[in-house]
C-alpha cells in the first residue's frame, strides 16, 4: 500500500463562523433525514391548540379571548418536546467530545446547534400560528401580533432551553429534570408574549411588550450560549 | 516540534484515588503506551492528556493540533460513511478534497460501503471510519483509546502502518491499549499497579 502517494490535506485554524456553519448545516441535515421528529413537534402543537375549543365550547367570545394564551402555552409546550435531544444525541455518540476539542471555538457551533433547533422547531411553530388562531376566531391585526410575538419569543426559548437541556446531561431522569429547570425560565416569555397578543385584541399598543420580548432576545443570545458551553464542560468532565 | 508532557497529574472520583503524582512526556517521533488492569484510570488519564476532564492536581501542556478518539467514535447513524468521514474532518478545520476522502475510505476497506448509512456498518467498519481520519487529519498529537478494539487482523496491520508513518513525519502518541505493537512503545506508562 502506497501511504505517501495522497497529500497530505492542510488544517486550517477554527474560527467562530466556521463553527457555527458546520454545527447548523449538520443539524438541519439530520433533522431532514429524520423529518419525523421535527414534525412530531408541529403535530402537537396543532393538535393541542385544536382540542381547547373542543374542550372550553365553541363561544366565540371566550375563544377569542383565550386563543393567544392558549397558542403561547402550547407553543411553549411544543418547543420544550424537541429540547432533550439537543445535544443528548451528540453526547451519546461522542459527537460532542469531538467538538469541544474542535479548534473552533466553543460558543461557535453552540450557537449554531441552537439557531437549527430553531429553525427545525421554533419556526414552524410561528408559520403555522396564524392558522391556528383563525380557529379562536383572532382579528388580522391580533394574528399579526401574535406571529411577531412568536418570532421574537421562540428564539429565546430555544436559548433558555439549550442551557437547561446542556446543564441536564447525563443525569438520570434528565427529561424530568429539564421540565424542571426550563418551564419556571419560560414564564416570562410567556407573559409577555401572550401579553402582546391580547393587548393588541383589546386595541391597546403592543409595543412595551414587544420591545422587553426583544430585548429579552438580545440578552439571552448575548449570555445563553456561554452558560450552555459552561454546562457541557462540566457535562464531559 | 510537537510535544506532550504532563506533570505530577493525579485524578480522583468521588472517593476512589484513580492515579497519583503521574508524569510523562511524548516527544516527536515517538509514541508512550498506557497500561494498567480495567478500571485503573487509563481513559481519565486520557481525557485528562486530551483536557475534556480537569485533573485535581499537575498540569498538561501540549505544542500542535490534536487528535483524539476515544471509545465513542462520534459517528451519526443517519450520516453516510462518507458524510462521517467528512463532516469530521471538516469540524477540525481540515481542508480534504473529495477524492482524497474517497481514496482514504478505499484504503480503509470502506470503499463500497461509501454511501451506506452508518447505522449499518459493524463495530469494526465504524473504527475503520477513524482509520480513514487518522490518514487524513495532519494533527501532529494523536491520543487514541483502545484504537485496536474490534478491529480485525488487517486493520490492526492497517493501524500500525499508519501509526509509524505518524511517528515517521515527527507526529506522536499516547495510546491506552493492551495489544503489543509493531514499532515498540518509548516508554511505558505503569497506572493503578
Amino acid at each position: 500500500m502506497n501511504a505517501a502517494a495522497a497529500p497530505m490535506p492542510a488544517a486550517a485554524g477554527g474560527s467562530f463562523g466556521a463553527g457555527f456553519a458546520w454545527a447548523f448545516s449538520r443539524d438541519l441535515t439530520l433533522s431532514l433525514r429524520h423529518p419525523g421528529e421535527a414534525l412530531l413537534v408541529v403535530a402537537f402543537f396543532v393538535l393541542v391548540a385544536t382540542l381547547f375549543p373542543l374542550g372550553v365550547g365553541a363561544d366565540p367570545q371566550l375563544l377569542a379571548r383565550i386563543g393567544p394564551g392558549v397558542i403561547w402555552v402550547c407553543a411553549l409546550l411544543a418547543a420544550f418536546l424537541s429540547l432533550p435531544g439537543l445535544f443528548a444525541g451528540d453526547y451519546a455518540d461522542g459527537t460532542l467530545e469531538q467538538m469541544t476539542l474542535s479548534p473552533h471555538p466553543m460558543p461557535g457551533w453552540v450557537a449554531g446547534k441552537i439557531a437549527a433547533h430553531w429553525v427545525a422547531s421554533g419556526l414552524p411553530l410561528t408559520v403555522l400560528s396564524p392558522l391556528l388562531g383563525l380557529q379562536y376566531g383572532l382579528d388580522a391585526q391580533t394574528l399579526g401580533t401574535l406571529v411577531l410575538a412568536l418570532l421574537l419569543g421562540t428564539p429565546t426559548l430555544s436559548l433558555l432551553g439549550a442551557a437547561c437541556s446542556a446543564l441536564a446531561l447525563g443525569a438520570r431522569g434528565s427529561g424530568v429534570l429539564l421540565a424542571l429547570l426550563a418551564l419556571p425560565l419560560f414564564v416570562p416569555v410567556l407573559i409577555f408574549g401572550a401579553g402582546a397578543a391580547e393587548a393588541q385584541a383589546a386595541s391597546l399598543s403592543p409595543t412595551p411588550h414587544l420591545s422587553l420580548l426583544g430585548a429579552g432576545l438580545i440578552l439571552a443570545t448575548m449570555g445563553l450560549p456561554f452558560a450552555a458551553c459552561t454546562a457541557i464542560r462540566i457535562a464531559l468532565d | 516540534m510537537s510535544s506532550l508532557e504532563g506533570r505530577g497529574l493525579s485524578c480522583t472520583r468521588g472517593y476512589a484515588t484513580l492515579f497519583r503524582d503521574v508524569s510523562f512526556r511524548v516527544g516527536a517521533g515517538e509514541w508512550v503506551a498506557v497500561r494498567g488492569p480495567n478500571g485503573s484510570g487509563k481513559t481519565t488519564l486520557l481525557r485528562c492528556a486530551a483536557g475534556l476532564s480537569r485533573a485535581n492536581a499537575g498540569e498538561v501542556t501540549r505544542d500542535g493540533a490534536l487528535l483524539y478518539s476515544g471509545h465513542l467514535p462520534g459517528i451519526k447513524d443517519d450520516l453516510t460513511t462518507e458524510e462521517n468521514l467528512a463532516g469530521s474532518l471538516a469540524l477540525q478545520g481540515v481542508v480534504a478534497h473529495g477524492p482524497s476522502i474517497t481514496e482514504a475510505l478505499a484504503r480503509a476497506g470502506l470503499g463500497k460501503r461509501r454511501h451506506l448509512a452508518a447505522r449499518r456498518l459493524s463495530a469494526g467498519q465504524r473504527r475503520r471510519i477513524g482509520l480513514a481520519r487518522l490518514m487524513l487529519d495532519p494533527a501532529p498529537v494523536w491520543i487514541l483509546d483502545e484504537p485496536l478494539t474490534a478491529l480485525d487482523d488487517e486493520g490492526q496491520a492497517l493501524f500500525t502502518e499508519l501509526l509509524s508513518r505518524h511517528l515517521d513525519r515527527g507526529g506522536l502518541a499516547l495510546l491506552a491499549t493492551h495489544h503489543d505493537l509493531a514499532p515498540p512503545p518509548a516508554r511505558e506508562l505503569r497506572i493503578g499497579a
